[in-house]
């Protein structure tokens, strides 16, 4: 959708599921939260983040329910996880591994022996 | 998954990310910014609001539908801001698409769906071709056939699956009670003509072979006459009807869908019905029309070479008669459109021309709408708004224009069809002209075509990457470049289009009006003709038609209100009226194998010459001597005299009329006169009426008149009644009407064109206007400083006026040049007219010309006028 992104859009599509599986939370800290755990390396988009929440909502794998911020005081949209979720997240997550581990494989080679 | 209205969903995502921006704003505040710091901070860490919004909803809708209606809906709005540019811009695109439409269907119709006959393909008519190019000339290479000669093609060839005949003629139909008579065109047919076509009879049966005899009684009604005359009673079938007071049997009525030849023909007869047996036998007696159905597998050049043999061997036997040396044949569709082929063919590429016009006039009155928004679309695309989106919803905007014009176009082709088929004589498959399913299809095509050509164009010129220098430059640049280059190429195509329309408009006029004012040889003010024919079964002697001619003539003559009468056969410009052969016997014999004199065969009584002012040149008119019983005379026309007898006094001379044989007399010489107007002067030859042999082609009466001719109408039609209640008189037309008549096609032709060319003008103009227009406003501020810095404002107004003709002379120029390699093609359609006409080219570059400068004046005056204060504040 967003060229203007760098990551691939199932793996940020993996990222906030992965997010959401620490409990419910609206699109601002998730994308605080991606932004942090990677040291800022992956500097969060909101061009690319809502779209992608609401395309999850739309496949059913999050759910969205307005709710109020303990620490705020005012409501916001919380995303959690669902059951459909869970289970995709699991299968994106070893489809990551295998891809991770066949580029590790590929970029760990010495050079000399191909 | 989860489905709320759209609404609510759009508040919430609109909740969302206010909300989420929010708690943006208030961190940013929180690490310790200044408010206003915080919300540009929030802004910049959250990226464009709007756009997020707009790519989220996406997800949520069926994007392209929903974006494609919010396109319909910002254009229908754009649009009705300015209520006069739309209704103009569907009118003008209603009118092209409309007028493209009516003739579309009219063509199809005529000239490409097939015939409603069994394989049409196979179908092709035969006609007599004499290898003399002075014949040809005269429209004889499609020359009717002779019966033997046809007899001696089905006998003696065999690449015909089958051929059949049919024959022209007049019947007055009489029921059997005294019905009002009336007089119909019929035609003669034989037996298997029906098989051949494929057609077979809605009701009863067609002809069978016993049918096709002399004494032949069986009639075939047309589906036409069978509801108007008869109700549509099936038990006519098997009824006895009365055609010139014979009785003939109704055997069968013809499909609806039969209208072959014309939807003139309202019954038919067996070939040989009523028709002299020692007809039959002549191979120089051209009447009728053979029809022949190819054999499965037969080349249609191998099966005309075996006619061609016959033919020729026919022509061998027949030296010293008119028997054509090869056969010609069409198709039956070309026999069919043969006369209306070229004429709509020009008017359907006139109306393409138009509708190409008219779109890119849209495109063009788009574009400088486009411009105006010209600083909208580089804001929205510097935005992030894609290029597709904008090209959609500039190109949305010519759709609404084309479809909305398309559907009030297809409407008035409805009616125009409608029209047009009524105001042109003897369209063929007139009857079976509509609006179907492939001209609604056609109608769609040109709708998406014309709305791509007028919507895609400024759609492509505003939203290039050019599109984002206008954030960057200001308007003093005066627009891009390429869009200004592009919209005077456009008008170029515009006014060369425009200007070859008015050429072939004003060459069709000029034609028309050669042939309108051309001299028919006598006086035509104040002259009623009418004609009818006297029924053989009645008036079976000579004796009785003079009697019936003379007492008709003196009652006529005695009647109030009546100058002169005159009895005769067609009158000048009623057309050909059958013609016949003839020898001179003084002369030393025609070489066998060369083309015989050939003269129109008309009748005369003695007044008929004065009655029409016909000048005698010399000898003198027919008397009342000259009739059965006294020595046989004739009259010829000066043509016939200058032709065949040159430099001799042919006065005394005798002639022998090739059918009959019989000699004749010469004993005046009388002024040329013209068959047809449009067509070149033919020899003619008179004989006297009162000789009591009736004209096989029938009576025309002439009366001049003192006052309003058709006034005098109804008196002479009650003299007809009072000497032969049962005789028809039809064709009662003054001989304006009747020239005006003939001439209904070339007029409406011109007229059709003439519209098309005008409306091409006027659409022109309005471009070149609104171009100049565009220009002036795009250049408000450099005309501003150049007259800050001392240009004088008839300066200002040359250099507009210039910049706005340039397009129009080249158009011009494009145009004339365009027109001289075109007009060729409709030379054949032009009556003494040349088709290079320097004047209707130099009457169409001045109008052009003079339209243009106007056109540019307003424009280029306005210019002039600026306020250069004012000019140069506006930036």
């Amino acid at each position: 959708m967003d060229k203007r992104n760098g990551l691939l859009q199932g793996t940020l599509d993996m990222l906030i599921l992965r997010t959401l599986l620490f409990g419910p939370a609206h699109g601002h800290q998730i994308g605080k939260h991606i932004q942090r755990t990677t040291n800022d390396f992956l500097q969060m988009q909101h061009g690319s983040l809502y779209p992608a929440l609401h395309r999850l909502e739309k496949r059913g794998w999050v759910s969205a329910k307005w709710e109020i911020a303990p620490d705020r005081n005012r409501e916001f949209k919380y995303y959690r996880l669902t059951e459909k979720g869970r289970k995709q997240l699991t299968v994106e997550e070893s489809q990551w591994n295998k891809m991770a581990e066949a580029v590790a494989r590929v970029m760990g080679t010495p050079v000399e022996e191909i | 998954m989860r489905w709320w209205p759209l609404g609510n969903r759009d508040a919430d995502l609109e909740r969302e990310l206010r909300s989420d921006l929010e708690l943006e704003e208030e961190e940013q505040r929180e690490g310790g910014l200044s408010p206003d710091e915080a919300h540009y901070a929030a802004l910049r860490a959250f990226g464009n609001p709007t756009l997020i919004y707009e790519q989220t909803r996406s997800i949520w809708s069926w994007t392209m539908l929903e974006s494609f209606v919010r396109d319909l809906r910002i254009s229908f709005r754009t649009l009705f801001r300015s209520p006069g540019f739309s209704l103009i811009a569907v009118l003008v695109m209603a009118l092209c698409i409309g007028a493209a439409t009516s003739l579309f269907t009219v063509v199809r119709s005529v000239m490409l769906r097939p015939l409603p006959f069994r394989d049409p393909s196979h179908l092709v008519m035969i006609y007599e071709h004499f290898r003399d190019p002075a014949m040809n000339a005269q429209e004889f290479n499609y020359n009717a056939v002779a019966p033997a000669d046809f007899y001696d093609w089905r006998a003696r060839t065999h690449g015909f699956e089958d051929m059949a005949a049919a024959r022209w003629t007049q019947f007055s139909l009489t029921g059997g009670h005294g019905e009002l008579p009336e007089q119909i065109t019929a035609l003669g047919g034989t037996w298997n003509l029906f098989s051949v076509l494929g057609v077979n009879a809605a009701l009863g049966r067609t002809f069978v072979e016993s049918d096709d005899r002399t004494d032949g009684s069986a009639a075939l009604l047309t589906w036409s006459l069978y509801e108007r005359r008869f109700g549509g009673d099936p038990s006519i079938i098997g009824r006895k009807i009365h055609l010139d007071g014979n009785p003939f049997t109704v055997i069968g009525v013809l499909p609806k869908s039969f209208t072959y030849p014309d939807a003139g023909i309202q019954l038919w007869v067996p070939f040989r019905a009523a028709l002299p047996p020692s007809l039959l036998e002549h191979h120089d007696f051209h009447f009728v029309h053979v029809v022949a159905r190819l054999r499965p597998g037969v080349s249609l050049a191998n099966a005309l070479s075996q006619v061609e043999a016959v033919q020729y061997q026919d022509h061998l036997q027949n030296l010293s008669a008119p028997v054509a040396e090869d056969v010609a044949s069409k198709t039956l569709l070309q026999d069919l459109a043969q006369n209306v082929q070229k004429p709509l063919i020009l008017l359907l590429c006139a109306a393409g021309c138009m509708l190409l016009i008219g779109c890119l006039n849209v495109s063009n009155l788009l574009v400088a709408r486009s411009a105006a928004r010209h600083r909208e679309i580089a804001i929205r695309s510097a935005l992030g708004a894609r290029r597709l989106a904008l090209i959609r919803e500039q190109l949305a905007e010519g759709l609404i224009v084309t479809v909305a014009g398309g559907v009030a176009g297809v409407l008035l082709s409805l009616a125009g069809t409608r029209w047009l088929v009524s105001a042109w004589n003897n369209l063929p498959t007139a009857e079976s002209i509509h609006v179907d399913g492939v001209v609604l299809a056609f109608a769609c095509g040109l709708v998406i075509a014309a709305g791509l050509v007028a919507g895609l164009l400024p759609a492509l010129s505003t939203t290039g990457k050019a599109s984002a220098l206008a954030l960057q430059s200001s308007t003093r640049t005066a627009g891009s470049q390429s869009r200004t280059a592009l919209r005077r190429s456009l008008l170029t195509v515009e006014i060369a289009t425009t200007v070859v329309l008015l050429i072939a408009a004003g060459l069709l006029l000029r034609s028309y009006w050669q042939e309108r004012n051309a001299d028919l040889g006598c006086n035509p003010d104040n002259l009623l003709t009418m004609s009818f024919s006297l029924p053989a079964a009645k008036y079976d002697t000579p004796d009785k038609v003079t009697a019936f001619s003379e007492s008709l003539l003196e009652r006529l003559r005695a009647l109030p209100g009546v100058r002169a009468a005159g009895l005769g056969s067609v009158a000048p410009g009623g057309g050909n009226g059958g013609d016949n052969v003839f020898t001179i016997p003084e002369h030393p014999p025609i070489t066998p194998g060369s083309p015989l004199p050939d003269a129109l065969y008309r009748t005369a009584d003695p007044g008929y010459f004065s009655a029409l002012q016909i000048p005698l040149i010399s000898g003198r008119f027919f008397t009342n001597d000259d009739r059965a019983g006294r020595p046989k005379t004739i009259i010829i026309s000066r043509r016939l005299a200058q032709q065949y007898f040159p430099g001799e006094n042919p006065l005394g001379r005798h002639i022998l009329i090739g059918a009959t044989g019989e000699n004749r007399e010469i004993v005046g010489v009388v002024g040329d006169t013209l068959y047809q107007v449009g067509k070149p002067i033919m020899a003619a030859m008179y004989l006297p009426v009162l000789d009591g042999s009736v004209n096989p082609w029938g009576f025309g009466l002439v009366v001049r008149t003192n006052a309003d001719p058709l006034a005098m109408a109804v008196p002479i039609q009650k003299v007809f009644g009072e000497l032969d209640p049962q005789l028809p008189v039809e064709d009662v037309f003054t001989l304006d009407q009747m020239v005006e008549h003939s001439l209904g096609n070339s007029s409406l032709s011109a007229t059709l064109v003439l519209a098309f060319a005008i409306l091409s003008l006027l659409l022109a103009s309005v471009g070149l206007y609104g171009v100049l227009s565009y220009l002036t406003t795009q250049r408000t501020a450099e005309i501003g400083v150049r007259m800050a810095l001392g240009a004088q404002r008839p300066q200002v107004l040359r250099l507009m006026l210039g910049d706005g003709l340039r397009p129009a002379l080249y158009g011009l120029m494009l145009g004339l040049a365009a027109a001289a390699a075109v007009v060729r093609l409709i030379q054949s359609m032009l009556y003494r007219t040349d088709s290079l006409d320097p004047v209707i080219f130099a009457a169409v570059a001045g109008t052009l010309l003079v339209v243009a400068a106007v056109a540019c004046l307003i424009p280029a005056w306005q210019a002039s006028r600026i306020n250069p204060i004012q000019a140069l504040r506006m930036e």
